[in-house]
């Protein structure tokens, strides 16, 4: 059970503000989508959109390739997990998981408070309720919180309840707005894998937002970033990683940050000017290689001090036009490093540098084998 | 007050020895010494005026008289067998229970409409509290005349529209059902703004997630997600409308006076206050202050005990 969602040049402004300009995406069926990006980009109101709690001021969406502009969230057969849980205080956990059920199959007059009971004829309606909301709370494995209120759970537990509501409807279409991003560090990695597995197994389409770039990276099929109302680039986390298409979705992916110099210090590390449209060069902190006599570009640099991670460290240096960059090496290589006098070389690989144009779009490499760096100047080692 | 907030459980026993200070600790004559004016406050402002009015209820005590003397359990006798007495509680019961759930009813209404306004919450909210603010004994004047059986704008209204003319002051059938009117009028804007209040600390997402879960009827909403997270105000609102309404005093005194014919709107605090200060037996109508007292807050109590159970989460 799943559906191809279609968004078509989404826009959405408030008075003069637009936050959403023209968002176009297409998200395949039992794909897992994530929107990323900083706070205030619109990835919420996107979603929020998607599920029809709220309006767009242009743009259509097609689920299953028919139009669901006009239908209420009820109609849109999706079911959404809120970054506050959402769950009804007054209500247990059993009666929390099952609203949505009780809500589509026994009519108004028998959900009223008291009175409700009374109707006749809601036995068997109530029963097969009542087995789908066990079902699912031994899904996610609360089956024995079900008498409790919410205010008795754990924010891990009031998670599960939250996505056992979701799951028990058995939607095509799941949309989770920063469902992680109330939970302590140690439970957002075991959650992360816990609804990675719950796409899985359920094969329905998860629209994903989060601000956490861990998360994106670590569960998607594809990640969506979005920056200031717009998508900037939609591609899987390993693209997104090594191939960012723009300046934004390179610094906004990966930690510790991309490195990026001006063109006019690269020019100098090669010793040739760069061509014009070209604005920044960037490269990944694993790009920089310590190993002497390497080939590359080579690069004289000031430590300014180091971060062991365990298996990796951290090298924060200063280059001698005072550029702050960083790199990360095995820490094996770390412990045989020689830093003489605060001073250490490194070389960077060409084909490890990223080029963007002024605007921050990503441009053609100049450091092609066969572009205009001569050879052997990008093999010297300026020591 | 919230029958929630329980008592400060003190002190807990710590073994450091007491020379060993951390900051927490403090001895105990400072405790007291800085915990004293406010005790002694509490006692002789709060606490002392109670005592006396039960001490007092236990003599024949008379306003201006010289000697007292203790006449024991004789003036809750006396009271028992009053008429008066009995009509005036029948009397003030009949009210609340007019005036309580009108009120109340009212105050969420206006509460639910103006919180979905818009524009113009402001506005209505400060149009539906001036009642609040203003005096009632000035508007139970207004009142009087409004409802006056023949120069009464309201009563005029009726004739013009060749209805029969109510006159609420002189019917003695009608007379408590005038005055809950005032006091409903008057109550239904404080109830309102405890409402507002309430309404607004209900997060917005939960309406969210009860529109992805199918409730779009605004009934439905109201019944599964506004009402019972309402459930803690509305338990605050009933408790200080039923003790309000218990105290209804100053329009009895300005416009019926326990009238029409004898004692058709006596309620309880107008025939303390007969008792006291018209007829100077201090002893008796201290009992019934007493009996007054014991009421409301065995009704406090019993709304909290009953209510609490049912609206908390």
């Amino acid at each position: 059970m799943s559906a191809k969602v279609e968004l078509e040049n989404i826009e959405k402004s408030y008075g003069a503000t637009q936050t959403l300009r023209s968002a176009s995406l297409t998200i395949e069926a039992g794909e897992f989508m994530t929107l990323v990006g900083p706070s205030g980009c619109g990835k919420s109101t996107l979603l929020r959109i998607m599920a029809g709690l709220q309006p767009q001021s242009a743009g259509e969406i097609r689920i299953d390739g028919t139009s669901v502009d006009h239908l209420r969230p009820r109609e849109r057969d999706i079911a959404m997990v809120f970054q506050s849980y959402a769950l009804y205080p007054h209500m247990s956990v059993e009666q929390n998981i099952g609203t949505p059920l009780r809500v589509r199959r026994l009519p108004t007059a028998v959900r009223l408070p008291v009175l409700g009971r009374l109707v006749p004829g809601q036995r068997t309606a109530r029963r097969e309720i009542q087995e789908a909301v066990r079902e699912v709370a031994d899904q996610v494995e609360i089956g024995h919180l079900l008498p409790r209120k919410p205010a008795a759970l754990s924010g891990g537990q009031r998670q599960r309840v939250a996505l056992a509501r979701a799951i028990i409807r058995n939607p095509k279409v799941f949309l989770m707005d920063e469902p992680l991003s109330n939970l302590d560090a140690r439970l957002r990695v075991t959650m992360r894998g816990e609804i990675t597995s719950l796409h899985r197994r359920l094969g329905a389409t998860f629209i994903y937002v989060t601000h956490d770039q861990t998360e994106a990276m670590t569960m998607s099929d594809r990640v969506a970033v979005m920056m200031d109302g717009e998508i900037v680039q939609c591609a899987s986390p390993q693209e997104l990683y090594t191939n960012p298409q723009d300046l934004r979705v390179a610094r906004f992916i990966g930690s510790p940050e991309i490195n990026v110099v001006s063109t006019e210090e690269t020019a100098r590390w090669t010793g040739q000017p760069l061509p014009d449209g070209i604005a920044h060069i960037a490269f990944r902190p694993e790009a920089i290689d310590f190993t002497p006599k390497s080939a590359g570009i080579g690069v004289d640099a000031r430590l300014l001090r180091h971060e062991l991670l365990g298996h990796d460290v951290l090298v924060f240096l200063q280059t001698d036009q005072g550029t702050e960059v960083t790199g990360r090496i095995p820490a094996a290589q770390w412990s045989g490093l020689a830093v003489a006098d605060g001073q250490i070389a490194f070389t960077l690989r060409p084909e490890a540098l990223l080029a963007f144009d002024p605007s921050g779009k990503r441009a053609p490499l100049p450091f092609s084998p066969d572009g205009m760096m001569p050879a052997d100047r990008m093999l010297s080692h300026a020591s | 007050m919230p029958a929630d907030i329980a008592a400060f459980p003190g002190p807990a026993p710590v073994a450091v020895s007491p020379r060993r200070r951390h900051g927490a600790q403090i001895p105990g004559w400072v405790s007291w010494s800085l915990a004293g004016p406010s005790v002694v406050l509490l006692v002789l402002l709060m606490l002392l005026p109670i005592a006396a009015i039960v001490l007092l209820s236990f003599t024949d005590y008379r306003f201006g008289a010289l000697e007292v003397s203790f006449v024991g359990l004789d003036n809750y006798v006396d009271l028992n067998s009053d008429r008066a007495f009995w009509r005036a509680l029948g009397n003030t019961f009949t009210y609340v229970a007019m005036v309580v759930p009108a009120s109340v009813f009212l105050g969420l209404l206006l509460a639910v409409l103006i919180n979905g306004l818009t524009r113009g919450r402001k506005i209505y909210q400060l149009i539906f509290f001036l009642p609040v603010t203003a005096t009632l004994v000035a508007m139970a004047t207004v009142w009087k005349y409004l409802l006056h059986g023949t120069i009464g704008p309201f009563n005029l209204l009726l004739k013009s529209w060749g209805l029969p003319a109510i006159d609420f002051f002189s019917d003695p059938d009608l007379v408590l059902g005038g005055l809950a009117l005032i006091n409903i009028w008057s109550l239904a804007g404080f109830n309102m703004v405890l409402f507002i209040a309430g309404l607004t600390a209900i997060p917005e997402e939960l309406y969210d997630a009860a529109s992805v879960d199918g409730m779009e009827n605004p009934l439905d909403r109201f019944f599964s997600v506004t009402l019972p997270l309402l459930g803690p105000t509305t338990m605050f609102v009933i408790i200080t409308s039923t003790i309000t309404a218990f105290k209804v005093f100053d329009t009895v005194a300005v416009i019926t006076r326990g009238g029409p014919r004898r004692g058709a709107s006596d309620v309880l605090l107008y025939t303390t206050y007969l008792e006291g200060f018209t007829y100077f037996r201090m002893g008796s109508a201290a009992a019934m202050t007493v009996v007054f007292l014991a009421i409301i807050m065995i009704f406090a109590f019993l709304q909290a005990r009953v209510l609490d159970r049912k609206v908390h989460y």
